[in-house]
């Protein structure tokens, strides 16, 4: 395949429908070698079916493809030695202790007994496991049961990690734990892709994120790239009272030339500028000129967040700018 | 040759490695055992309270005559347990973290009979053990009690395999409701009353049901009473014994390895 040598991964114009509903409508993605690339996107938007296709997991319904340089329909069995799947939930036998759940894997991916002892404990060390590793899953926390997940997942040092949803339903120790695990095995050459419905998690790990919705993808890049889609730096002022928050509102989309995002709730306008300081003073000062009560006022660089709404700008799903 | 050998040995370790993993329920989870129980319990009730009130074509004791359906009828249920399992593991994700991995295709489903094959052989001696309890008795000398209970876990074995298909066709709470299309079928048998007994076109349905195969074969090799012969099917119950569940197995087993490979929820 000509152009993708580099390519742990390519996707062209995947397609699948279950039923009248259409998962994925051409979905294209190509991971670089040795990379972390986040698919984000909302539920349904798509992003387990791709992981899905690209696990051989699911046949898909039209498009093509590869993974370590294997086709993924007509080559399965060799893109399955070449990568590790973490699903949603951790797959994970509940009678069986984290040693032995990590020993039977092993003997799956046929390695022999010896070598599959050997590995276990080098990874219940990497993944901190050593002290749990005679207990039965049943007395494992959320966290240490998705640590043995992604061991398991882990087991050959795979080429590519597909890890969906990694840190879903985990508290934030617990998530950032995960995340120094992903990056550990990023260290060790395999690349990853991930899901995610968090921008931060994106943002922390990915090299390259694509935005996916109503299954394709709506934009890709670097982190930095896509807040620099959005634009650049963004005023945010919060009123003492939400009277005259729309008048204010309207007297800001005069001064920067767009509307901006208004928040009722938390009294807040939220607009883009261009000169950091001189519109912050000036707007302050206008703003006050008015007899706005003004109670606080700061800058912020555009976040994934903004991103998403931008890429996935549905009806319904965007903040309705003030009108 | 070569290759097919080794994809053969592959599905055969893969399968043991799967299927222990299964078995070690039964080391760590005793109330399994107390569960197992349960069912060989009840028979034995159901022997003293209907023991008196039936009378068996042919003539003989009724108790004889009902331990071999209530075999059978245990081997059949089997299905359910299976089942279980399987959409439980597809549930849960092993399976798809399983179908992901290089190993044999018919790996997992090859250690779930194997794990299933074993829990089977726990039943049926606690069963047997319950049966002798009751006054049971085989007449026909250990050889061919043997190949009665060969005969058992046979049926048993084919019945693994209908259960792992439908496992992986079916929704967990299908699987779970299983049992109520599942007693009558082993009602409507030999298992506890003669087919001539029943009005003709039910007692033809009940003869050809396969599970009265299996029944009539035991009785027979048992020596217990009940076996009648005039129909062709009574006649070839030995024969029919093995051909229903080896057609079952021929059926089933290629059916569950292609269901599993193209499993997609």
């Amino acid at each position: 395949m000509s152009g993708s040598a580099k390519a742990a991964l390519v996707a062209e114009g995947l397609r699948k429908t279950y039923g009248s509903e259409t998962a994925l409508d051409g979905f294209d993605l190509v991971v670089p070698e040795g990379t972390v690339c986040a698919l984000l996107g909302p539920n349904g938007a798509g992003k387990t079916t791709a992981v899905r296709i690209l696990s051989t997991l699911l046949k898909p319904d039209g498009g093509r493809a590869l993974v370590a340089g294997h086709d993924v329909t007509r080559e399965a069995a060799e893109v399955r030695r070449n990568i590790g799947v973490t699903g949603q939930y951790p797959a994970v036998e509940e009678i069986l202790t984290g040693r032995e759940n990590l020993e039977m894997w092993g003997r799956l991916y046929h390695v022999g007994r010896r070598e599959a002892q050997r590995r276990t404990e080098e990874l219940l060390e990497q993944f901190d496991l050593t002290e749990a590793a005679d207990k039965r899953l049943k007395h494992y926390s959320g966290g240490m049961r998705r640590r043995l997940d992604l061991a398991a997942g882990f087991f050959t040092v795979p080429k590519v990690l597909f890890l969906d949803e990694p840190t879903t339903g985990l508290d934030p120790r617990n998530r950032n734990e995960v995340w120094k695990m992903v990056r550990s095995m990023v260290e060790q050459g395999t690349t990853v892709l991930l899901t995610t419905q968090y921008l931060e998690e994106a943002d922390r790990l990915a090299d390259q994120i694509s935005v996916i919705d109503a299954g394709r993808g709506v934009v890709e890049g670097t982190p930095e790239t896509l807040k620099s889609l959005v634009g650049g730096d963004r005023i945010v002022v919060t009123l003492a009272g939400t009277a005259d928050l729309a008048a204010a509102a309207a007297q800001v989309a005069r001064f920067t030339g767009t509307e901006p995002e208004v928040d009722a709730e938390a009294r807040r306008i939220d607009a883009p500028v261009r000169d950091r300081v001189g519109d912050l003073v000036e707007i302050v000062q206008m703003l006050r000129g008015q007899g706005h009560g003004v109670v606080d006022v700061s800058l912020r660089r555009p976040t994934l967040d903004d991103v998403f709404l931008h890429a996935t700008n549905r009806a319904g799903r965007r903040k309705e700018p003030v009108g | 040759m070569m290759a097919v050998l080794g994809r053969a040995r592959w599905a055969v370790t893969d399968g043991w490695v799967v299927g222990r993993a299964n078995m070690i329920n039964w080391r760590r989870n005793p109330g399994l055992i107390f569960y197992c129980m349960m069912f060989p319990i009840m028979t034995v009730v159901f022997g003293y309270v209907f023991g008196s009130a039936m009378s068996v074509a042919g003539g003989g004791d009724y108790r004889e005559f009902l331990m071999p359906g209530l075999f059978g009828q245990a081997m059949m249920f089997g299905v359910v347990t299976s089942m279980l399992a399987v959409t439980s593991a597809v549930s849960r994700g092993v399976t798809d973290r399983f179908r992901s991995m290089p190993m044999a295709q018919s790996g997992v489903a090859l250690g779930r009979s194997f794990a299933d094959m074993f829990s089977s052989l726990i039943e049926l001696t606690i069963l047997l053990g319950c049966g002798l309890l009751v006054g049971w008795r085989w007449h026909e000398g250990p050889g061919k009690a043997l190949a009665a209970l060969g005969l058992l876990l046979l049926w048993r074995y084919s019945l693994i395999w209908v259960g792992i298909y439908l496992g992986l066709l079916l929704p967990p709470e299908a699987a779970g409701a299983a049992y109520v299309p599942l007693l009558p079928l082993t009602m409507l048998a030999n298992t506890f009353v003669s087919p001539e007994k029943m009005p003709g076109w039910l007692g033809a349905i009940a003869e050809w049901n396969p599970l009265s195969s299996t029944v009539s074969a035991c009785r027979e090799l048992f020596g217990n009473p009940g076996v009648t012969g005039g129909s062709w099917v009574a006649e070839h119950a030995i024969e029919l014994a093995v051909a229903w569940p080896v057609l079952l197995l021929v059926l089933f087993v290629p059916l569950s390895v292609r269901r599993y490979r193209t499993l997609s929820r």
